[in-house]
Parts: C-alpha cells; sequence; structure tokens
C-alpha cells in the first residue's frame, strides 16, 4: 500500500463537529462550551453527547479508518457526512461544498451522484433481485434501465457473485449479501464511498477474503474510502490513516504505524497490546539502512514484517529495496523479533527467562 | 345516587336539536354525498346477481387455485358455494357478499392513507388511534340511528355502519406493515438520495404489503360481522334471513342463514390468507412455503 501522499488534496473535512442527542441540544451544547463534562452534561441534561467537537481531513484516494469501541461514535461520524444525521454544531466540506448549506433537492442529488454507502447488516432490499439491489442508486438517479443494468451486472461480476444476478439477497450468505452491498455501493461510481462496520457481521475468513479484496479494488479504483470499524486489526489492515475514537472525540489521528509504535494515551494502549504488531511494524522504520552485499532475496522498504517473517525461514538475511529497487539495506530475523519485543506495550517486569540454547 | 352537578338537559337537547337540524338542512346534500357509495353497491350486487351461478363458482374456484396452488383450497370453497346454492341462500349469499366487497373497497381508500399518514409521525398516530378505538368499541347502534336518521333506512346507512366498524384494523395494520420495514433499508434509501415518495412507494409499501394484506382480511372479516345489524336497517341478504328466523322463532332458517354466513366468511378468509402467504414469500419477507 502506498504511503500517504502529502498533497493538500482535501475530499472530507470535518471542522468541530458536534452532535448532541436529545430534546434541546443547544443548551446542552453552551454548557459542553463552558467546559462542563459530558458525563456532567448527561447527568443534568439527559442529553447524550454523541460527537465532541470531531475535526478530520481525509485525503483523496486514501483509506481513512475510524476506529473506536461500541458508543464511540463511530456510527455517527459516517452518518454526518452524508448528512444522514445533522451535526448540532460544526462544519461538514465534502469535495469543497458545503454538505450543511444543501436543501433537500441538493442533498438528494448530492447523495445520488457524489457518495454511496455500504451498510453493516447490508440492509439490502428483499423484495428486489441482486441486480435490481446493485441498480438501484443508479435507478435513484434516473439512469435508463438497460443501461443501469447493464452497470449492475459488471459490478456483480467484480465482485465475484456473476451467476447470482436473478437471486433474492436472503437466499445469500452473509459474505455474499455484503459483495451486494459493495457492488451497489461502487456502480454508484462516486468518488467517496462510505462504508459502516461494512465487514463486521462476517465471519473471520469471510471478512479477511472482503478486506483483501477491498484493497485489490482499491488499487484500480483509487477512491476515498471512509471506514468505520471496532477491529484494531483491520484497521491495520487497510487504512492508510487511521483516527481513533473514544466517547465522540478523536483521540489521535494517524498512520497506522504510528499509532503502534507511538500510542498518544493509554486508551490507545490498550488496542496496541492485543494487536498483531508485525503487521503495522513496516520493514523502512527497523532495517539496517546502508550499502551491504546483495542478498539473495529482498523485500520493499514499504513491506510490513509480517510479509518478511516467513522469508527468515531459509535465509539469515534479506535485502530491502527501495522504491526504484535498488537495495537500501538489509534485515535480520533478531532485528525484527527485537523490534516486536521492544514495542511490545506490556512493560517488561517479569524478567525474560532465556531458556538454555 | 350521584348528585346532580349541573343540568345535563340542555346538552342533551342541544345534540338532539342539532341533529334534527342537520337532517332538515344537510339531509339532501349528504345524502347526494353518499351517493356514489350506493351506486358503487347497487353496481356489484346487480353485477353478482345477473351473473349464472356457475360461473361465480367458477371464477372463485379459479381464484382458491391460483392464491394456493393446491387442491384443497378450491374444494373447500366450492363446497361452500354450493352448500349456498343447495340451501337456496344464493341471492342472499350475493347481496351480503356486495355489501361486503363494497365496505372493503372503501375501507381499502381511505384507510391505507390515513395508515401511511399515521406511520409518517408519532403526533398523527396519537390523535387517530383513539379515534380507531372508540369507532371499534362505540355500540354501533349508537351512530346507527343518527345516519338511519339522516340517510333514512337502505342500504347506506348499513354501508356506512359496516366501513365504520370495520375500517380500524385495516388503519392499524397499515401503519404497523409500515413502521416495522427494517429501518436500516429505509435508511440505506435516504443514502442513495431517494425521495419521499421513492421510498415508499418503492420499498415501504411493497415489504409492507402482506401486513396490509393481513388488515384487508381483517377488514372483510369485520365486514361480514356486521351483516346481521346492517340487515336491520335494510341491507337485506343474509343477515335478513338470520333476523327473520328469530322473528318467526324458525329456528332452521336462522342456523342455515348463520352457516351460509360463515360459509361466505371461510372462502374470503382462507382466499386472502393464501394471497398473502403467497406475497410474503414473494417480497421475501418468509422463505417460500414450499
Amino acid at each position: 500500500m502506498s504511503q500517504v501522499s502529502s498533497t493538500n488534496d482535501v475530499a472530507i473535512s470535518l471542522k468541530g463537529v458536534t452532535k448532541i442527542f436529545g430534546s434541546d441540544p443547544q443548551r446542552a451544547l453552551d454548557m459542553l462550551r463552558r467546559g462542563v463534562s459530558k458525563t456532567e452534561v448527561q447527568a443534568e441534561t439527559g442529553h447524550v453527547v454523541g460527537l465532541d467537537d470531531v475535526s478530520l481531513e481525509i485525503e483523496r484516494g486514501q483509506i481513512f479508518v475510524v476506529m473506536g469501541l461500541s458508543g464511540s461514535g463511530k456510527s455517527t461520524l459516517i452518518r454526518h457526512v452524508n448528512r444522514l444525521i445533522e451535526p448540532t454544531a460544526g462544519e461538514i466540506i465534502v469535495g469543497g461544498d458545503n454538505v450543511l448549506e444543501m436543501d433537500d433537492a441538493a442533498l438528494r442529488k448530492f447523495r445520488q451522484t457524489r457518495i454511496a454507502m455500504v451498510f453493516q447488516k447490508f440492509a439490502l432490499m428483499p423484495h428486489r433481485s441482486v441486480i435490481e439491489n446493485v441498480a438501484y442508486g443508479l435507478e435513484i438517479r434516473g439512469v435508463r434501465r438497460d443501461e443501469r443494468l447493464e452497470r449492475a451486472a459488471k459490478w456483480i461480476e467484480t465482485v465475484g457473485l456473476k451467476g447470482y444476478e436473478k437471486t433474492r439477497p436472503r437466499q445469500l450468505s452473509g459474505g455474499q449479501q455484503q459483495r451486494v452491498g459493495l457492488a451497489r455501493a461502487l456502480a454508484m461510481d462516486t468518488d467517496i464511498v462510505l462504508m459502516d462496520e461494512a465487514f463486521s457481521a462476517l465471519d473471520p475468513l469471510i471478512r479477511s477474503g472482503m478486506q483483501e479484496q477491498l484493497l485489490e479494488l482499491q488499487q484500480t479504483l483509487n477512491k476515498t474510502i471512509l471506514f468505520i470499524t471496532h477491529d484494531f486489526d483491520e484497521a491495520l489492515k487497510i487504512g492508510n490513516r487511521i483516527a481513533v475514537l473514544k466517547d465522540g472525540a478523536v483521540q489521535q489521528v494517524a498512520h497506522p504505524e504510528e499509532i503502534v509504535l507511538r500510542p498518544a494515551n493509554s486508551h490507545i494502549e490498550e488496542f496496541v497490546r492485543d494487536v498483531n504488531k508485525a503487521r503495522a511494524i513496516h520493514v523502512s522504520t527497523i532495517m539496517e539502512r546502508g550499502e551491504f552485499e546483495a542478498c539473495e532475496l529482498a523485500v520493499q522498504a514499504a513491506a510490513r514484517c509480517e510479509e518478511v517473517l516467513p522469508l527468515f525461514a531459509d535465509h539469515r538475511w534479506v535485502g530491502v529495496t527501495g522504491e526504484s529497487g535498488e537495495q537500501i539495506g538489509r534485515l535480520s530475523a533478531t532485528q525484527v523479533i527485537k523490534a516486536l519485543a521492544r514495542y511490545s506495550a506490556a512493560p517488561p517486569a517479569a524478567p525474560v527467562v532465556t531458556e538454555a540454547a | 345516587m350521584f348528585p346532580e352537578i349541573f343540568d345535563t338537559r340542555p346538552l342533551r337537547r342541544a345534540i338532539d336539536d342539532g341533529l334534527n337540524w342537520v337532517v332538515a338542512n344537510w339531509g339532501g346534500h349528504l345524502e347526494a354525498a353518499a351517493y356514489p357509495l350506493l351506486m358503487l353497491l347497487r353496481g356489484i350486487e346487480d353485477f353478482l346477481v345477473a351473473v349464472p351461478w356457475w360461473l361465480v363458482i367458477l371464477v372463485l374456484v379459479g381464484v382458491a387455485w391460483v392464491s394456493s396452488r393446491r387442491w384443497q383450497l378450491p374444494a373447500l370453497v366450492l363446497g361452500a358455494l354450493l352448500f349456498l346454492g343447495v340451501m337456496d341462500l344464493w341471492r342472499d349469499a350475493m347481496t351480503t357478499t356486495a355489501l361486503m366487497v363494497t365496505a372493503t373497497l372503501t375501507a381499502v381508500v381511505v384507510s391505507i392513507p390515513v395508515g401511511v399518514w399515521m406511520s409518517r409521525s408519532t403526533r398523527v398516530r396519537g390523535m387517530v388511534a383513539p379515534v380507531l378505538d372508540l369507532m371499534q368499541t362505540l355500540p354501533s347502534f349508537v351512530y346507527l340511528i343518527p345516519t338511519v336518521m339522516v340517510f333514512g333506512p337502505g342500504k347506506i346507512p348499513a354501508l356506512l355502519a359496516t366501513i365504520v366498524y370495520a375500517a380500524p384494523p385495516l388503519v392499524r395494520l397499515t401503519d404497523l406493515g409500515l413502521r416495522n420495514v427494517d429501518p436500516a433499508v429505509m435508511e440505506a434509501t435516504r443514502a442513495f438520495g431517494a425521495s419521499p415518495s421513492q421510498r415508499l412507494f418503492g420499498v415501504q409499501i411493497p415489504l409492507a404489503l402482506p401486513t396490509i394484506l393481513a388488515g384487508v382480511n381483517q377488514t372483510t372479516m369485520m365486514a361480514l360481522s356486521m351483516v346481521v345489524i346492517a340487515s336491520m336497517i335494510g341491507a337485506g341478504g343474509l343477515g335478513y334471513q338470520v333476523l327473520q328466523g328469530i322473528g318467526r322463532l324458525e329456528v332452521s332458517r336462522g342456523l342455515f342463514a348463520g352457516l351460509g354466513i360463515v360459509a361466505l366468511a371461510i372462502i374470503f378468509d382462507r382466499v386472502t390468507q393464501a394471497f398473502g402467504r403467497q406475497l410474503q414469500s414473494r417480497v421475501g419477507v418468509q422463505e417460500a412455503a414450499r
């Protein structure tokens, strides 16, 4: 996966977005602004703070993951981007347009043409066949019947469901249903795709297959994807950038590796502790730089430790190549193990038992 | 005795006078307003009577077959219809069917929009629900008498009373069906930019249709249960036979006419239910029953 480009090409920008659920959100907002804590606001007014002053910038062509536990406000957050939920305060800019200034017609047009969404519970229409479900967004947009069915058929094939066009969603497995959900969103051909816990309802094996399919598709599609998940491993696997959300507030926004290596607070440390660090740490961070004799095997500097580990079964050293393919350093199994041990969040209180070897 | 707090006689008199005034000044207009309903009822009745008996049987048995695709239901419908014919109740059964069909059609036209309206706002629901409760619990004679005063005895007050009694379940079930559509699916339609009418007619109503059809089924049953009362004010039909049976102490007449009403109820209940099941599997709410 490519590193985050530093161009300032922002697709989605949230500024100070705050959402308070309840009958008189303005009053709770005033309290919040005066510095009263969220728990106190809730105790006193009965209003729940869903999002607290969230500001995010999501660059074009990125997979941006918002990670948080249930109740952290991540599903509320994603629904603000296409205004399924109205914010209490703040600003939402998508592709240069202020979403909050749109009237009903403009908002519908915006949803029809600029932004698509995949849902946790698939949200397919049980009375329509797979192809009619995939074509739904285009139908709403007013695309001619033969054209929209043709485009839907193409996407059904892309997600690997060819032959199921006339099937009802209910007759499909969970993984297949979500492929339909994905095809329905991709058929819209929008620059932005919102994915709300899209793979959370799937079995682990199916989930990992879907993650890989998404990454594969993204290489050719290059869309801006806002992905919500409660699964830190998933976030590390697919995210170009990750924002961690807790109690409606952003805790840290960073590159996956940085979150693993330098968690901003104890809450994030807790996630990091159980995570597969070999997946998060990149070879470039821990390699020995310099000129060495050419190694038999070589990996890209952008590769993850996870990918290098099996190579050590037969080789002491693995070379590391830069973007143009020349060797810029090397890596040994010891270095990888040291790195993984060092970045373990658990402090080495108990002395590491060195077995007689 | 409960003490008299104030004299209620003026209030009663005002209501009675008010009704009399309405009868005197508006009777003609109201009768004219209800005329289309009467035309519909007469049309349906004349049609059913004019059609030869074997054709009616053929059509209803055919409908039963289409709705269930098994031999049991058509056989049951055939048996029920033959019973009506053999017992010399055919003509009355057609009159009663016409009343029931007209009441159901009118109830569908009125109730479904009200149900849609109710499903969209909790406030409207809060206002309409007590009215529905009143329509179902108020003894029908209470509103039968004023309607007879306004329209005169005959088919119109009978039809109106039947509609008032039979419409509420359809309103309620329309509301329930629309509210029970998976909120995730409704959210998805919003996320794709569907307009309110695209959402209502394209997704919400199709998915609520099985529940709405259950409401139609309830309405037909309620309409049938009103036929005896309706016949007291001139609706005729099987109900009138029951009344005569009671009046003349002819148990057999009342019994057979009563069984005739049951036969009609069975036909319409089973056929609409079979259609409902078929619809459910087509909508995909339930797996096909095969």
